[in-house]
């Protein structure tokens, strides 16, 4: 290293020293969910499957009324029409539009997954919070029966039900909610003992903060991640059981339509004509991989150990 | 004594997302035959780094900008990886932190022992291997070394971990072993067992030693000498008795000071205020500038160089320059 | 050790007991009799009385329930209805042997191919490999098996002719079930040996191997993978049901004479002693397969087998 031989005196006289500078902290602090939703948008696959995912939403509460077509209309003289500007998707063996029902179906398919969601979280959320915060035997004698109900295969229980059920949109409701609170029990219930036993729910109750408080400021809040986390896996997988339902033929029926009805009405004609099994497949297969990836997206983001 | 290995002028950059951290900005140092070094400093200093760098262990986001690094005189950073194989491990080992996450939990002791045996020692039959384990294992104080040898880590406790640990590094008598920070994981009353160990095993071995570390105490036990760092540069060097008795450099002396000393009273422990520099965009002069408390003007544009000091003891601050002290007098014959 | 395995053999039978209670009172509301309804309705009076009586179904419920527990542990799971004089296990046991192979195949198909692409994906973090694995991945869990089923079928099976279309005959037949019972169960293993190994390779351990002189590929399989692979099992279970549920859509599109077939059928031909036997069959089986995952997870993950002793 050089000497820096010409360097003027006056260089070496004392510098200003400012000692707050010192203890500056270099990032703003962000409450977890503004920190969690910062980084979701820079999950570039995460954003794109949220809008697509709206898109698929908005045409299924939109697209029927757009169309030209009622989903059930039939006409016996443009049967197995392939895409054209008449029919955008094609139409099937009844010549109905396409158009109109895959739409259609969505808009059924949607409603009841959200609908089976809304009751997992309902029933699934109680059962675990209160086994959860009653603790003790309450808590132990809850947890033995989730052990047991874990156990049965709940696609089988499903099936069962449907066929000894009346057909229609509120039994496939009933019966994938009858058996997919459980795994949604499960989880609060774990997510609530480990925020009992962190030490800011001690510090609260020490600061004198009472239970109710406790339980909507802190438990609540930090309990929301876990819900919609696995809110956005029960989605997919109530749509794909749906389908595969209608797909062997106990899910709803004709003239109702679903994706799964599609899909199956589609199969039967397959060799002939793809397109009624293609276009349906292609709405079920984005729809389940747009919940997919934006689930695994919020999972990254929301936890907290990924904090750069 | 010849030098072991030597280190001149090391510049290491890594790539994050943040940008690009100079992590190491122009070290230099060297070790002599069975010879006991600490780099003292605290983290983000770039010790770390510089001892990976030696072993070519950087993470793939890491390079060697510029510098060179000769152990006997053979220069490490221009070898292929496939030569690099054969030294590490052998030539130079390396000892992490934690023994608690150090070490494969599904399998033996004994085998990751054995592992680094096969890798080097292929001339030696595998029953060979297996006693040349249990002997190690037995000279790094451990009893019953055969019923340990079939053990797997969390059989152990900490420190009988850092002790397989350091079996593991030695195996192949290494010429340079790097400690990072071995004790800091540990016990106190574990800490010293550690080190004295270390101790014995260079007496055996004859190996060199490069220990890294922020615990003073832990240098002061085991060093012949001492580098401190500070925003990835060397600031001061020499031997123990130096940096401890006669510190020159404001950092060093500032760690000394936040040792907290029994005999003294005070109701506030010393600490050097804020925080290290950000490597990313690294401060133009000296890397202390910031936190010191003697800073003039010049420090924050341009990098001291070393002044020497007797029994190559060295330090890099504009205080020694003798405009600094010309300044100094005049201040104090005006005021 | 031995308690453990007690207590879930405990659970085993109080879940089945269950199952087999639900079904069964679930099977009686179904409305009609499980008998062909035209002919049934077409025979006089004094023969329905008789069919009835032979079947037992003009007890009580309840008296039914228990003499059916009682035969169930005597192995006999009843009558079919639908495949008249034979039994339900017969029936079953007449037509497990292609479910078993195809589900084998996907098993094996899905290990080899999803367990190579995760850990070389982890492994070459961020790389094209990397990215088409977790797109395999995303694909595999949502493409429904039976649209996968469907478009095999189509192309490879119709259009390009390389595979039999459907049916059983050759081991030929079994290779586009099989593949297509795998596509799930292949993206659940890539994905999660994925996220096991990119854990893996930050930890210590793994540079302490390379700083033993080891190379990229020993220290891959001496450390990272054989640490990866023991969670592995962990996942048997959602596989097991990934491959049960596909079966019942793959045999069917596939014609396969399996019993996922059979119990599709059984369903659309109202055959209940069918439906009950599989039930509890498949229900049992799942069962069994997660008990005996968790036993065997405890056995060869030596943290768990050996407990610590620790002296210092």
């Amino acid at each position: 290293m050089e000497n820096y031989r010409d360097l003027p005196l006056e260089l070496f006289e004392k510098a200003e020293v400012n000692l707050d500078e010192k203890e500056h902290i270099a990032k703003p602090s962000l409450t977890a969910f503004q920190d969690g939703w910062i980084r979701l948008k820079k999950n570039k696959a995460a954003v794109v499957s949220l809008f697509i995912l709206i898109l698929i939403f908005l045409f299924a509460v939109f697209g029927p009324i757009f169309s030209s077509y009622d989903y059930a209309k039939t006409d016996y003289h443009h049967t197995f029409q392939l895409p054209s500007r008449e029919h955008i998707f094609g139409t099937d063996q009844f010549g109905r539009d396409q158009f109109a029902r895959i739409w259609y179906g969505t808009r059924i398919s949607l409603l009841i997954a959200f609908a089976a969601a809304c009751l997992d979280i309902f029933v699934g959320v109680t059962y675990g919070a209160v086994s959860a915060l009653a603790g003790g035997k309450v808590d132990a004698v809850m947890q033995r029966i989730i052990e047991i109900l874990v156990g049965i295969p709940s696609l089988i229980i499903i099936i069962l039900l449907m066929m000894v059920m009346p057909a229609g949109i509120g039994t496939i409701i009933i019966a994938m909610s009858i058996t997919g609170w459980v795994n949604m029990a499960r989880l609060v219930r774990a997510q609530i003992l480990k925020l009992k036993s962190q030490e800011f729910v001690l510090a609260a109750r020490i600061l004198g903060t009472n239970s109710r408080k406790i339980i909507l400021k802190h438990l609540i809040p930090n309990t929301m991640g876990v819900i919609v986390i696995n809110t956005m896996f029960t989605i997919p997988s109530a749509i794909f059981t749906e389908a595969f339902l209608s797909f062997i033929g106990i899910g709803l029926s004709e003239p109702r339509a679903s994706l799964g009805v599609l899909i199956n009405n589609g199969y039967q004609v397959l060799h002939n004509f793809p397109h009624l099994l293609i276009y349906p497949a292609i709405v079920i297969v984005l729809i389940m991989v747009c919940f997919s990836i934006l689930g695994d997206g919020l999972r990254d983001a929301l936890d907290p150990r990924m904090r750069k | 004594m010849g030098k072991i290995l030597q280190v001149e002028n090391l510049h290491v950059e890594i790539k994050t997302e943040l940008g690009r951290i100079q992590a190491v900005r122009g070290v230099s140092f060297d070790l002599d035959k069975k010879e006991t070094v600490a780099i003292v400093g605290e983290s983000g200093s770039g010790k770390t780094i510089t001892v990976k760098s030696v072993m070519q262990l950087l993470p793939s986001t890491g390079s060697i900008t510029e510098g060179s690094v000769r152990l006997e005189g053979k220069e490490l950073t221009t070898l292929s990886e496939k030569e690099m194989l054969k030294i590490r491990g052998s030539d130079i080992s390396m000892i992490f932190q934690d023994p608690m996450t150090s070490l494969n939990p599904t399998m033996t002791v004994g085998n990751q022992i054995v592992e680094v045996l096969k890798n080097h020692r292929k001339d030696l039959s595998r029953d060979e291997m297996k006693r040349r384990a249990i002997e190690i294992i037995d000279l790094v104080g451990i009893s019953n070394p055969e019923t340990r040898f079939k053990q797997y880590p969390h059989q152990l406790s900490g420190g009988m971990r850092q002790r397989i640990i350091i079996a593991i590094a030695l195996a192949c008598d290494p010429k340079v072993l790097i400690a990072d920070e071995p004790t800091t994981a540990l016990d106190v009353t574990i800490q010293a067992q550690i080190l004295d160990l270390m101790k014995e095993l260079q007496e055996k071995i004859n190996t060199s030693i490069i220990i890294i570390t922020h615990n003073l105490g832990v240098v002061a036990n085991i060093a012949d000498r001492v580098y401190v760092m500070y925003g990835g540069k060397i600031v001061e060097n020499g031997s123990v008795e130096d940096i401890f008795y006669h510190p020159q450099h404001p950092y060093t002396k500032g760690l000394l000071a936040a040792v907290p000393k029994l005999h003294e009273k005070t109701d506030k422990l010393f600490t050097i205020l804020g925080t290290p520099p950000d490597l990313t965009d690294p401060p133009k002069g000296c890397p202390f500038a910031a936190r010191c408390l003697y800073t003039l003007k010049v420090c924050r544009q341009y990098p001291p160089a070393f002044t020497p000091f007797e029994n190559h003891h060295e330090s890099a601050c504009w205080l020694h320059d003798p405009r600094a002290k010309r300044m100094i007098s005049e201040v104090r014959n005006a005021g | 050790m031995g308690k453990y395995i007690l207590k879930r053999i405990l659970y085993l039978f109080i879940t089945l007991l269950i199952i087999i209670t639900a079904t069964f009172f679930l099977m009686k509301r179904l409305p009609g009799t499980p008998f062909d309804s035209e002919r049934f309705s077409q025979m006089p009076p004094q023969q329905q009385k008789q069919l009835l009586e032979k079947y037992g179904l003009d007890q009580p419920v309840s008296v039914q329930y228990l003499k059916y527990l009682n035969n169930l542990i005597h192995g006999d799971l009843g009558v079919s209805f639908f495949y008249t004089g034979r039994t339900v296990k017969d029936v079953i046991f007449g037509r497990i042997w292609p479910s078993v192979l195809i589900g084998l195949q996907a098993v094996l198909l899905g290990l080899a191919v999803g367990l190579t692409l995760g850990i070389i994906a982890a492994w070459k973090h961020n790389s094209g490999i990397d990215y088409f694995t977790m797109i395999l991945a995303v694909l595999g869990v949502s493409v429904p098996n039976f649209v996968v089923a469907a478009l095999l079928q189509y192309y490879v099976g119709l259009k390009w002719g390389i595979l039999p279309v459907a049916f059983w005959g050759t081991w030929a037949h079994s290779v586009l079930p099989s593949i297509a019972l795998s596509f799930g169960a292949t993206a659940m293993f890539a994905r999660f040996i994925r996220t096991e190994m990119l854990d893996v390779l930050e930890q210590d351990y793994i540079i302490t191997a390379r700083a033993k002189g080891l190379n990229q590929f020993q220290v891959l399989m001496a450390h990272a993978v054989r640490n990866s692979i023991i969670p592995v099992v962990t996942i048997l279970g959602p596989i097991v049901v990934n491959l049960l549920t596909g079966s019942l859509a793959v045999e069917s599109i596939f014609s396969v004479p399996g019993i996922g077939s059979l119990f599709v059928e059984s369903i659309k031909s109202n055959d209940y002693a069918t439906i009950m036997g599989l039930t509890i069959f498949y229900s049992a089986f799942y069962i069994l397969v997660v008990m005996i995952v968790d036993i065997l997870y405890s056995v060869i993950d030596p943290r768990i087998r050996i407990q610590g002793n620790k002296d210092e």
